[in-house]
């Protein structure tokens, strides 16, 4: 399968490249960016004129919900959605029932997503057996099978005993560890940013000590063990300014942020609306500006957090729903959104989705130079459209972006050079 | 451009509880929070409680003005006092009355919360008075209820218990008359207390002249400042000039939470007594929303003293949520 897709406007961080361009693909791989070459005769040709052209989007962090919460979400349901929002890998939470801990479960989970034929599914495999933080998982079975991380997440139920000795020990065959920075117990049973408006509304807060102070210890501990580590879902100004610090000496040191929280603060709970409860929750203004100047100067990449739910698990008083937010339909337009707003470029666009990700996880994604393989899409950035039950296509309906209109939306996906959604 | 809401980088404007507890012409649908309701309001609610207030005297206790209507109290969490005082209320105004102890009934079979409201509606009950442990409760019920539902929230984990600070509002005004030169503290556990956050809104929206609240900072929630209220750590300070005291139940839990070390050094800093009551203005006035802890609050001397009024808070009590019965239902002209 040859396919040509000619005059759109490629953006391509790792090759410095923002230009009109065509680009060949043949066999599954970038062949050519610039003039088809001679002989080049494509099976399907993609017009991008006024279009965006991009590496296909890599998200660190989805719940596909498969196996065991399959009322939820299939991994069908959401790669087909993830396709249609521009990505093409999307890394999967470990707390699937049973646990992502066997290399049995990642067979799964990596057969399901074959046969559904839209993105690539990358395992995050169990840190610790069961995730209960006693014993480590086999890591390197988990890596053999298809695992590109071991996660603990979507807690951090584990004591720093063990969690020194599980950095240690996947240190040892280079493993990423991907962690969700929140002390559990000083979380307790917080449900909002400790802050004005769980003071009003007398909601258990979360202080942000519950994140600074693990990200403190994980950074003490990935700096001793030299163990490579991602820490996933950052809420608070004081972590973007450790994490900033830690990177300037140990590259090992990764981190994201939901692209929600980019936007979305503790005001938007309002009165008990279920759809902002988050986990980690919606901070402060502050926050949120500090997070989104950390992901324009590369301290951050960017992941959707994805979370789809059943309506039920939002139907209950607040504490009592379950945390997050279906997410990956909404992440372009609400990064075009900061584009729009002049507070990063395209290309910063393209960094933290797709490049970024793809070099936390060391993967030949993310970029499309010749040989790559071709995960592209494209990406009309006028196209307006509204969020609604109808046109999310993930199982999931929990967002409060529920009747807000849009812009932005992919109108090509090309994994391994294959079309996967197209208009 | 589109005239549909646009992603937000700043934020959305989420619905306040005033539209939820408002209907149409601004009257009262729903009781679920002091919070964002006007003075007027306020003070409809005392003064119909006010015209309420003798029907407890009468020989015979009764007034027909909720007869044929169905009232359910729903509580997810037990309360004997409260429910107690909603019951004779309700009783009082002629309603039919149901107690549903959630607590060890439904719940405990799986039932959701919405399943359970879907089937009280299909008996076609008019009022939900609802407790709950979770914050938030009340306004999830209210959101779903059928049109013609209206619901009270008698406390929702540490949000809400509006008819427990209006009825001490409305014993207030029974004693001081007016509220706008009063200064009025609040001691203790303000962090879980649902009765203080209630009480903080209806003194600032009446008017007083200052809100404090003296507690230890382990039972103060983060940004105390933005609630209304100037914070004190200490006691003599805080009390100085002030007119009324409002004591908040200390939850003996809160000692295995670590956020206190003992009865003995909290009553030592916070307790009210005859000597550090005496910090205050001569004519002060005691109040506590009960049942006292004895010993670890105040002492009995000061409970039982001619400064307080907590047993008039408790009388007052039915006829607030006599009041708010009323005007929740419809029936604002008082028919007796």
């Amino acid at each position: 399968m040859k396919v040509l897709i000619k005059n759109g406007r490629v953006i391509d961080p790792a090759n410095e490249l923002d230009g009109v361009q065509n680009i060949c693909i043949a066999d599954g791989k970038i062949q050519h960016v610039g003039d088809a070459p001679q002989g080049f005769s494509a099976d399907v040709t993609i017009d991008a004129s006024d279009k965006l052209v991009m590496p296909g989007f890599v998200d660190l962090n989805a719940s596909l919900r498969e196996p065991g919460f399959e009322h939820k979400a299939t991994i069908e349901s959401e790669t087909k959605a993830a396709v249609t929002a521009g990505y093409t890998s999307v890394c999967c939470l470990p707390d699937t029932k049973p646990i992502l801990d066997t290399s049995s479960v990642v067979q799964l989970i990596l057969d399901k997503a074959d046969a559904a034929g839209y993105a690539k599914v990358l395992p995050l495999g169990a840190l610790t057996v069961m995730l209960e933080g006693k014993t480590l998982s086999e890591m390197y079975a988990l890596k053999q099978s298809g695992c590109v991380a071991v996660s603990q997440a979507p807690n951090n139920n584990i004591n720093n005993q063990v969690l020194r000795r599980a950095l240690q020990y996947a240190s040892t065959y280079n493993i990423l560890v991907v962690l969700k920075p929140e002390d559990v117990v000083i979380k307790d049973d917080g449900s909002i940013h400790d802050g004005a408006i769980s003071s009003k509304l007398g909601l258990s807060g979360i202080p942000v000590s519950a994140e600074t102070v693990a990200i403190a210890q994980i950074i003490e501990l990935a700096e001793e063990t030299g163990a490579r580590v991602h820490l996933t879902g950052v809420s608070s100004a004081r972590a973007v300014t450790m994490i900033a610090r830690a990177q300037f000496t140990n590259k090992g040191i990764s981190a994201d942020v939901h692209a929600h929280q980019l936007h979305l603060t503790e005001l938007d709970v309002g009165t008990f609306d279920s759809n902002y409860h988050t986990s980690p929750p919606l901070r402060t203004v502050e926050d949120r500006d500090a997070l989104i100047a950390g992901v324009v100067k590369g301290v951050f990449s960017v992941s959707s957090g994805h979370q789809p739910h059943e309506n039920e698990a939002k139907q209950a008083p607040f504490p009592s729903t379950e945390t997050g937010i279906s997410s990956i339909e909404t992440v372009l337009p609400l990064m075009l959104k900061l584009v729009a707003d002049g507070l990063m470029d395209l290309t910063g666009l393209v960094k933290c989705l797709a490049y970024g990700p793809s070099q936390i996880l060391d993967l030949d994604v993310g970029n499309l130079s010749a040989g790559s393989v071709a995960d592209v899409c494209i990406v009309d950035p006028q196209e307006q459209w509204l969020v609604s039950e109808e046109s999310l296509l993930s199982r999931g309906k929990n967002t409060p972006y529920l009747g807000h209109q849009m812009t932005g939306k992919v109108t090509h996906t090309l994994v391994n050079g294959r079309v996967v959604f197209g208009k | 451009m589109s005239s549909s809401k646009q992603p937000a980088s700043t934020s959305f404007k989420a619905p306040d509880s005033s539209c939820l507890q408002l209907d149409e012409q601004g009257r009262l649908r729903h009781f679920l929070t002091t919070e964002s309701l006007s003075k007027e309001t306020l003070t409809e609610i005392m003064d119909v409680a006010e015209s309420f207030s003798s029907v407890g005297n009468q020989a015979v206790k009764k007034v027909p003005v909720l007869r044929g209507k169905t009232i359910v109290n729903l509580f997810f969490e037990n309360s004997t006092r409260t429910r107690t005082t909603f019951e004779l209320a309700a009783k009082r105004l002629s309603a039919d009355v149901i107690n549903l102890n959630i607590a060890t009934s439904a719940a405990a079979k799986g039932e959701s919360i919405l399943d359970t409201i879907r089937n009280l509606e299909a008996m076609q009950a008019d009022m939900f008075v609802v407790r709950h442990g979770d914050s938030g409760a009340a306004h999830f019920i209210a959101r779903h209820v059928a049109p013609h539902v209206s619901v009270i929230n008698a406390g929702d984990g540490r949000h809400a218990h509006p008819t427990q600070a209006m009825l001490d509002m409305f014993t207030i005004r029974r004693v001081k008359k007016e509220f706008k030169n009063l200064k009025v503290a609040i001691i203790g556990d303000i962090l879980h207390s649902r009765v203080a956050r209630s009480q903080i809104h209806a003194l600032n929206t009446l008017g007083v002249k200052e809100v404090r609240v003296i507690a230890p900072k382990t039972l103060l929630p983060s940004d105390t400042d933005s609630l209304g209220v100037h914070v004190y750590a200490d006691l003599k300070a805080g009390l100085d000039d002030v007119d009324v005291v409002i004591m908040l139940r200390l939850q003996r839990e809160r000692m295995g939470g670590a956020l206190l070390p003992s009865e003995h050094e909290y009553f030592d800093r916070f307790g009210l007594t005859q000597k550090t009551l005496s910090y205050a203005k001569p004519d002060v006035t005691v109040m506590h929303p009960g049942p006292i802890n004895r010993g670890v609050e105040m002492d009995a001397a000061v409970a039982d003293g001619s400064n307080s009024v907590i047993l008039q808070q408790v009388t007052n009590g039915i006829a607030i949520r006599m009041a708010v019965m009323t005007l929740t239902l419809g029936h604002n002209r008082v028919s007796n």
